[in-house]
């Protein structure tokens, strides 16, 4: 079911958040008001706000420190906001805690890899399948057909996922045993086999080449496109952010200062400000 | 790929298949009388050490916590067990009945208990952990050792008093405060120590090689990336913690049902440490080790009675050194050059293998 | 009167507590670790004063010195030999470790002085305070373990926070990484910090003899526990929380002792840890980190 998805023009909402024409039918999958957190009286995420279509690619960028991390660590939960509300799918998310969230349809990678190390590639994956294989504890002591038909199912599952990035032959590798690029996809394959509805990647393409980065790219649409799902990434690879998202979200000291399509966040002069001389330029981290 | 499935299969069906021959021929030494009366009395307790070793690994090799209270379960074990077996005394005369209900009692109160401990102990990690594990052992430790109990005609009487149990006609104390159990009908066999270790193994094997044991390493390996792919800690860290209690209790009741008589400090912190040793020694995370373990150290201070001396000292030697050369680089290397050839050289502590 | 006698029982108790949990608390708070053969070092230190008052025949400050200049370095040593090659270790190794020098220290001891008791005389030498028509009686022993523990205190207390040593410690336990880049020295302020913790260790060692004439190799293994529990119960990192938790722990255990049950007074304190690691884990005194993710 590979469809593309085309590219629309972005069109405003009230919350003064863009998302793509094609989605505006649609209520936006991740709705975002007023969120803030303070470490110690220090704000570092105040009121931000954004919407993200359902099937938009979302860029957040800004400098080192902005706080950018910590919105995707309050989208899951990881933190506890201090104020304002999540809303996932039109449902709140306040009492939900980073077990529901996933669940419920966030999946995230890390900015500093989190595998499962010393499992395989395809364990790995598994773990990510776990809630949908329909088996429980007793069945998995007692061997029951229930077993063998799920771990079946979720075996083949794995491999098309893997299938994505060319990974099978690595299936039976320590995941800790990858090099790092491999490892940043199979982080983004266990993200993905949660069935998210909304996938954050933490800077994928850190460590990557230019031509991993591209390949990096395609996939990322590619996945976007056959998933029918929304994803939001950080980064700091401008081509990769203006190469593939279509709204972008500039947040400097955890607030958002611009937000727009490419174009016009290229031309925010606030942006070109907390990116001094960075508004061109190939800057990669 | 296939090739590593396999693998980890065959390992399997090794540990069983290790444990099946160990029996045969131990049977075989008893039949020919080729075996020492103190060895043959050591073979029980093998069998459960065995059990609580590879129950041990569940929580410390696979769910990568260290509990110091692996103890405090067998003792749980050990006393529900002991007294199920004395109060179905003449309700049940098949004396392998009752030793198979009081192992599944001690195993079902163990597990309770588990669970119990689990809510609070779980809520924290590494090394608190370890030492609440330690704490709660000690308080069963000190508890148990304070109860009196016995049983007539009009049923079951506890107290914590001592001499403050009124029993009638035919009554009789099962539990006597710090003295602990006495006047306890030997159960216990090999044969229903060989059947526990087998009932374990296939309890752990399948349980780790499943949807379940998959989703533990995972909570082992990294808790947060675990939650954010939606695989609940606490859930995985209690299946793991008490599937480990329970089979610990079963064990423990069939220890005690092996003495006449059994106290409280029987099961203190000395036990959960030689546990330990067993699990670290036979290798964390590695089930067959650990049988190995258990039944090596076990039997050798029988053997060698010089052993017995500084038994407790190798111990500790052995734990230290251990630890140092899977944990330290250039000890490593050392010894791999030396010729002690690790299996697992690629991998840091935790092991990719449960076999 | 009998209460407020138990009450100060219960300080001296907890005054050699505190003075144990000060070694658990600074190795801890810089070497992130749970020196778990730290109580056996304490025994270490009674066998070690024991003998050189008994069989060498020296006064007890020399013995006191003795002690504690064997007890630094075997703290050094066990630190060099076995935690040193697992700094970059995980925290089960580490501890595994610790539980097995621990277990060394006590069979070890059990092998050189046998599992047979010895009996300890106190190295005070003044008798007891009467007071109230001696209706309240306090020994000597009692009243110098309070005083010592309160100068150890106070002492420490100044070199972490004038010494240019404690600044090092302190930098240590802030954060290994940037403590280092600033150039001091990692593995020598752990030296230091072990070796301040295993004198302290002795000196506790002999206090706890004084007061509880039995010595034997098992003779630090509860205390230590005991202690750390005081030291998490203070705020495992803090000075003043160690004195603190240390001071309140001997009094709840022998208040415990006479009021509730002799028999279950360990299991007080123990339960006293767990409550404590539930309730407020970071202790009396100790501060909140947030983990990183």
């Amino acid at each position: 079911m590979n469809r593309t998805i085309k590219k629309t023009k972005m069109v405003p909402l009230p919350s003064h958040s863009i998302i793509p024409e094609r989605d505006i039918a649609q209520k936006p999958i991740l709705e975002v008001r007023r969120l803030g957190i303070n470490f110690g009286g220090l704000a570092a995420v105040e009121d931000f706000n954004i919407d993200v279509g359902r099937t938009e690619i979302c860029g957040i960028i800004g400098p080192n420190g902005a706080g950018k991390t910590t919105i995707f660590n309050l989208l899951t939960k990881i933190y506890q906001p201090t104020s304002g509300a999540i809303l996932l799918d039109g449902h709140d998310t306040a009492n939900m805690n980073t077990v529901q969230i996933n669940q419920a349809g966030i999946a995230r990678t890390f900015q500093n890899i989190r595998l499962f190390p010393s499992l395989s590639v395809e364990d790995n994956v598994k773990i990510g399948l776990h809630n949908q294989i329909g088996y429980n504890m007793l069945s998995g002591i007692f061997r029951l057909p229930a077993f063998f038909s799920g771990e079946r199912r979720a075996r083949k599952r794995a491999m098309e996922l893997l299938d994505i990035f060319d990974m099978t032959h690595l299936a039976s590798h320590r995941a800790g045993s990858l090099p790092y690029g491999a490892q940043r996809r199979l982080e983004l394959i266990r993200a993905l086999a949660t069935n998210p509805k909304l996938l954050l990647l933490d800077e994928p393409a850190a460590g990557m080449n230019p031509s991993e980065t591209e390949e990096l790219m395609s996939n990322i649409e590619k996945i976007r496109d056959s998933f029918q799902i929304a994803i939001m990434l950080i980064e700091h690879d401008m081509r990769l952010v203006m190469g593939i998202c279509e709204g972008i979200a500039v947040i400097n000291y955890g607030k958002i200062i611009a937000k727009g399509t490419p174009e016009e966040i290229q031309n925010n002069p606030l942006v070109i400000e907390a990116y001094l001389g960075k508004k061109k330029g190939n800057h990669t981290c | 790929m296939k090739y590593l499935r396999l693998r980890s299969k065959i390992d399997n069906w090794l540990t069983y298949g290790l444990i099946i021959v160990a029996y045969i021929v131990m049977r075989l030494l008893i039949a020919g009388g080729n075996i020492s009366s103190t060895l043959q009395g050591q073979l029980v307790p093998i069998t459960a050490y065995i059990v609580m070793a590879i129950s041990l690994n569940l929580t410390v090799g696979v769910l990568g916590e260290l509990s110091l209270g692996h103890a405090g379960f067998m003792s749980v074990g050990a006393f529900s067990g002991v007294i199920t077996a004395t109060l179905l005394t003449d309700a049940i005369p098949m004396t392998w009945l009752r030793l198979a209900l009081a192992m599944l009692v001690g195993g079902l109160f163990a597990g309770i208990f588990g669970f119990l401990i689990g809510i609070p102990v779980l809520r924290l990690q590494g090394d608190y952990l370890a030492i609440v594990t330690l704490a709660f052992g000690e308080i069963i430790k000190n508890v148990v050792g304070t109860i009196y109990l016995g049983y007539d005609a009009n049923g079951i009487q506890v107290s914590i008093e001592n001499n403050t149990l009124q029993l009638g006609e035919g009554g009789k104390v099962i539990l006597n405060g710090p003295k602990g159990a006495t006047g306890i009908t030997k159960l216990s066999s090999f044969n229903a120590g060989f059947i526990l270790i087998l009932i374990t193994l296939f309890i752990v094997l399948n349980l780790i090689n499943s949807k379940s044991g998959r989703a533990i390493k995972a909570v082992r390996d990294d808790k947060i990336a675990a939650e954010s792919v939606g695989i609940s800690i606490w859930r995985y860290r209690m299946m793991a913690f008490v599937t480990s209690a329970t089979l610990a209790g079963a064990a423990g009741a069939l220890y005690a049902l092996n003495y006449s008589a059994v106290d409280a400090g029987k099961f203190d912190f000395n036990k959960s440490i030689l546990i330990l040793v067993f699990v670290v020694l036979g290798g964390m995370g590695n089930i067959r080790g650990s049988i190995i373990a258990a039944t090596v150290l076990t039997v050798l201070p029988e053997v060698l009675r010089a052993f017995d001396e500084v038994r407790m000292l190798v111990y500790a030697i052995i734990l230290i050194l251990v630890m140092l050369v899977r944990n330290n680089k250039t000890l490593r290397q050392l010894f791999q050059k030396i010729g002690i050839r690790r299996r697992n050289s690629l991998s840091n502590n935790k092991e990719g293998d449960e076999t | 009167m009998t209460f407020l006698s138990h009450l100060i029982s219960g300080i001296s108790l907890g005054s050699i507590y505190a003075i144990i949990a000060l070694g658990y608390t600074m190795v801890y708070g810089i070497a992130k670790m749970l020196n778990f053969a730290h109580g056996d070092v304490i025994m270490v230190g009674g066998y070690m004063s024991f003998i050189a008052m008994i069989y060498f025949g020296w006064p007890p400050l020399l013995s006191i010195l003795f002690a504690m200049v064997v007890c630094t370095v075997l703290g050094i040593l066990i630190e060099q030999l076995a935690y040193k090659p697992l700094r970059a270790a995980p925290s089960l190794a580490v501890l595994i470790t610790a539980i097995g020098v621990s277990y060394f220290l006590q069979n070890a001891a059990q092998l050189i002085f046998s599992a047979n008791h010895k009996s300890y005389s106190s190295v005070v030498p003044f008798g007891s305070l009467r007071l109230f028509n001696d209706r309240l009686i306090i020994s000597g022993t009692t009243i110098v373990t309070i005083i010592v523990c309160i100068v150890i205190i106070l002492a420490l207390n100044t070199i972490v926070n004038k010494t240019k040593i404690g600044k090092a410690m302190r930098a240590v336990s802030e954060d290994k990484d940037a403590a280092q880049l600033m150039g001091i020295n990692i593995n020598k302020t752990i030296s230091i910090t072990f070796a301040i913790g295993s004198a302290l260790a002795a000196v506790a060692g002999v206090l706890l003899c004084s007061a509880y004439p039995i010595l034997m190799p098992t003779t630090g293994a509860m205390p230590g526990i005991k202690a750390f529990t005081a030291a998490v119960f203070g705020g495992i990192g803090s000075i003043p929380g160690a004195f603190l938790g240390g001071i309140l722990l001997g009094i709840i255990e022998i208040l415990g002792k006479a009021y509730i049950s002799t028999q279950l007074s360990d299991a007080i304190v123990f339960a006293v840890l767990i409550i404590i690691l539930l309730v407020k884990p970071t202790g009396l005194l100790g501060k909140k980190v947030l983990v990183k993710v």
